[in-house]
């Protein structure tokens, strides 16, 4: 053991072993991706007949318009747009609120709200989807945008206030006690001291809502009938067909579909992964 | 005496009004979550079709036949096989890449952020890459082909010999980033101390991983574990689009079945039996993990 520890050549095999090994599983994470990309540049004939991975034109965009305008791709982005923005204000507000209150308020049956979330997040109910889709549509939300926002936020709120909840106990109570005795009331406190510090834990609650919102399928494939709601997840289906795919055109319309998500990632790397990481512990 | 009461009747107010915090989101967890759950479990012993609000109960009917139906335990062992797969494989790999990253070698920042890309994509995105793929005409046949391999081609997910092992690898492909990147947390939560402690007393390589490094991360590689069973038992999205089941019940899993047993054939009974069946066997799981995190508490 001694002499491998002082043997520069064993040090150098392993550094060598590791790299190789890393190199390979980096070209394995990206390379569907970049034949992804390289279909889509691809022309209708061609995917099948030019097996390279470089396009005759590389700078062949055409799929790019035509899976844009095609079947209400351009309609199914902007609703994923929409939700994405109006489920996460709403889950943020929600979330902070009752994390604040389950943090430092005195209340009635507080216990019993922060073990009723928690409960949830602890027990998986995968076909709870069946059952959501009967309450939406017997309150007359069925296809509806309302009646896929709000499950989302439902779904949404128990990691939200968990996360947002650890944050506020580990904050020091001194500050609320400072303002408290000077006059502020709760709600300032929580608006105007609270939430700023809090940015850290809002930008990872943000990040991880937006990924399942973004991502999110089987609730819009259940919930809506009307093509004018449905977000992006489900709109990639309009270029599968039964018979036949045009994947020249699907490979196009995946990847605008993951550029939102690839651009915010690549900026934001570091709350991304905490955020996710965060999310996947659950406590 | 009397500055007491009204300093309490003062608390039960505020206790009070303070609900205001939680409302929002209670109601709307309550009417989106809470009730749907049970719901299910009431639906559970209907024959309901969803549509209409009239439903006669039927006692155990449903959970009778749920439970002697061969497609859905065919379902039930599809889901083990992806996580049975999951937990040799891409947990594996996934190991001995944070393993490598958390040397420090050089680009390790630079692998981690290209390791985690396949899992920030939707399960819907990754099914159809892969669909195209595996397609008779796509990569896979397409390198076999070039390099003389002709006779190993197939019709990766037209085929019952090769459709389930197909979808396991796509989803395994996305999976490989989530796992290792909660192993690299828990690698880097491993005390710098006890590393330099060991080289000391003269630990080569080999003894600080089988005696430091392996049971630092039992309780990250126990969750890992159970949070990989979860995933690949409720796996849908990549099914849904890669081969919707087939062929014939080839790729069978439970949420597919729960789904076409409500939406296809409109049986919301049937349906919200196997949610209850499916959910009870993933508690199992999850109880495993709960138990497992307590007894690290204590």
């Amino acid at each position: 053991m001694k002499s491998q520890e002082s043997n520069p050549s064993g040090e150098k095999r392993i550094g060598l072993l590791n790299h190789g090994f890393l190199i390979v599983w980096a070209i394995i994470s990206l390379f569907p991706l970049v034949w992804m990309i390289s279909t889509s540049l691809k022309e209708n004939n061609e995917i099948y007949t030019n097996p390279g991975l470089l396009p005759r034109n590389v700078l062949n965009f055409k799929n790019y318009a035509d899976a844009w305008m095609f079947g209400e791709f351009n309609v199914y982005f902007m609703n994923s747009v929409l939700y994405t923005i109006v489920i996460i204000t709403a889950v943020v507000f929600f979330s902070s609120l009752a994390a604040y209150g389950l943090s430092r308020l005195k209340m009635y049956g507080k216990s019993f709200v922060y073990y009723m979330f928690l409960a949830s997040l602890m027990i998986p109910i995968p076909g709870v989807f069946v059952a959501i889709y009967i309450v939406v549509y017997h309150l007359g939300l069925g296809n509806s945008r309302m009646g896929y926002i709000l499950p989302m936020i439902a779904l949404s709120l128990p990691i939200s206030i968990f996360i947002l909840k650890s944050f506020f106990d580990e904050m020091s109570k001194e500050i609320q006690e400072a303002a408290i005795i000077d006059g502020a009331n709760n709600f300032y406190i929580y608006l105007n001291i609270m939430l700023p510090i809090l940015r850290p834990a809002i930008a990872t609650i943000i990040i991880l809502n937006m990924l399942s919102v973004w991502n999110e399928f089987s609730l819009a494939l259940i919930l809506f009938t009307d093509n004018a709601f449905m977000p992006i997840q489900k709109g990639l289906s309009v270029f599968v067909g039964q018979y036949s795919t045009r994947y020249e055109l699907l490979m196009a319309a995946t990847t605008i579909s993951i550029i939102p998500i690839i651009l915010i990632y690549m900026l934001m790397q570091k709350q991304f992964i905490q955020g996710l990481t965060a999310g996947a512990i659950k406590g | 005496m009397s500055n007491i009461a009204p300093a309490s009747k003062r608390l039960d107010k505020e206790k009070m009004f303070n609900l205001v915090y939680v409302v929002p989101a209670v109601l709307i967890f309550m009417v989106f979550s809470i009730f749907p759950i049970y719901r299910t479990i009431q639906y559970s012993f209907t024959n309901s079709n969803g549509v209409t609000f009239n439903h006669n109960y039927i006692g155990f009917d449903n959970y009778v036949q749920a439970l002697t139906d061969k497609i859905w335990w065919q379902g039930v062992g599809n889901g083990l096989f992806f996580a049975i797969a999951a937990l040799i494989f891409m947990n594996s790999i996934a190991l001995l890449l944070s393993l490598s990253v958390n040397t420090g070698i050089r680009g390790n920042k630079a692998y981690r952020v290209i390791f985690y890309i396949p899992p920030i994509l939707s399960g819907i995105v990754v099914g159809y890459l892969w669909k195209w793929i595996y397609d008779p005409d796509g990569l896979i046949n397409l390198t076999l082909n070039a390099v003389g391999l002709k006779q190993w081609t197939h019709a990766w997910l037209g085929e019952t010999g090769t459709a389930l092992t197909s979808v396991s690898i796509a989803s395994m492909w996305q999976g490989v980033g989530g796992s290792f990147i909660l192993f690299l947390a828990g690698l880097q939560g491993i005390p710098a101390q006890l590393y330099e402690a060991a080289k000391i007393d003269g630990a080569g390589r080999l003894q600080q991983l089988i005696y430091i490094t392996i049971p630092s991360l039992r309780r990250v590689y126990t969750l890992v574990n159970i949070l990989t069973i979860l995933g690949a038992m409720q796996i849908f999205n990549h099914v849904y689009s890669m081969t919707n089941g087939g062929p014939g019940y080839a790729t069978e899993v439970p949420a597919l079945r729960i789904y076409r047993e409500a939406f296809r054939n409109g049986d919301f009974g049937m349906a919200s039996t196997f949610s209850v069946l499916f959910a009870l066997m993933l508690f199992v799981v999850s109880f495993i993990q709960l138990k497992y995190s307590q007894n690290d508490d204590n």
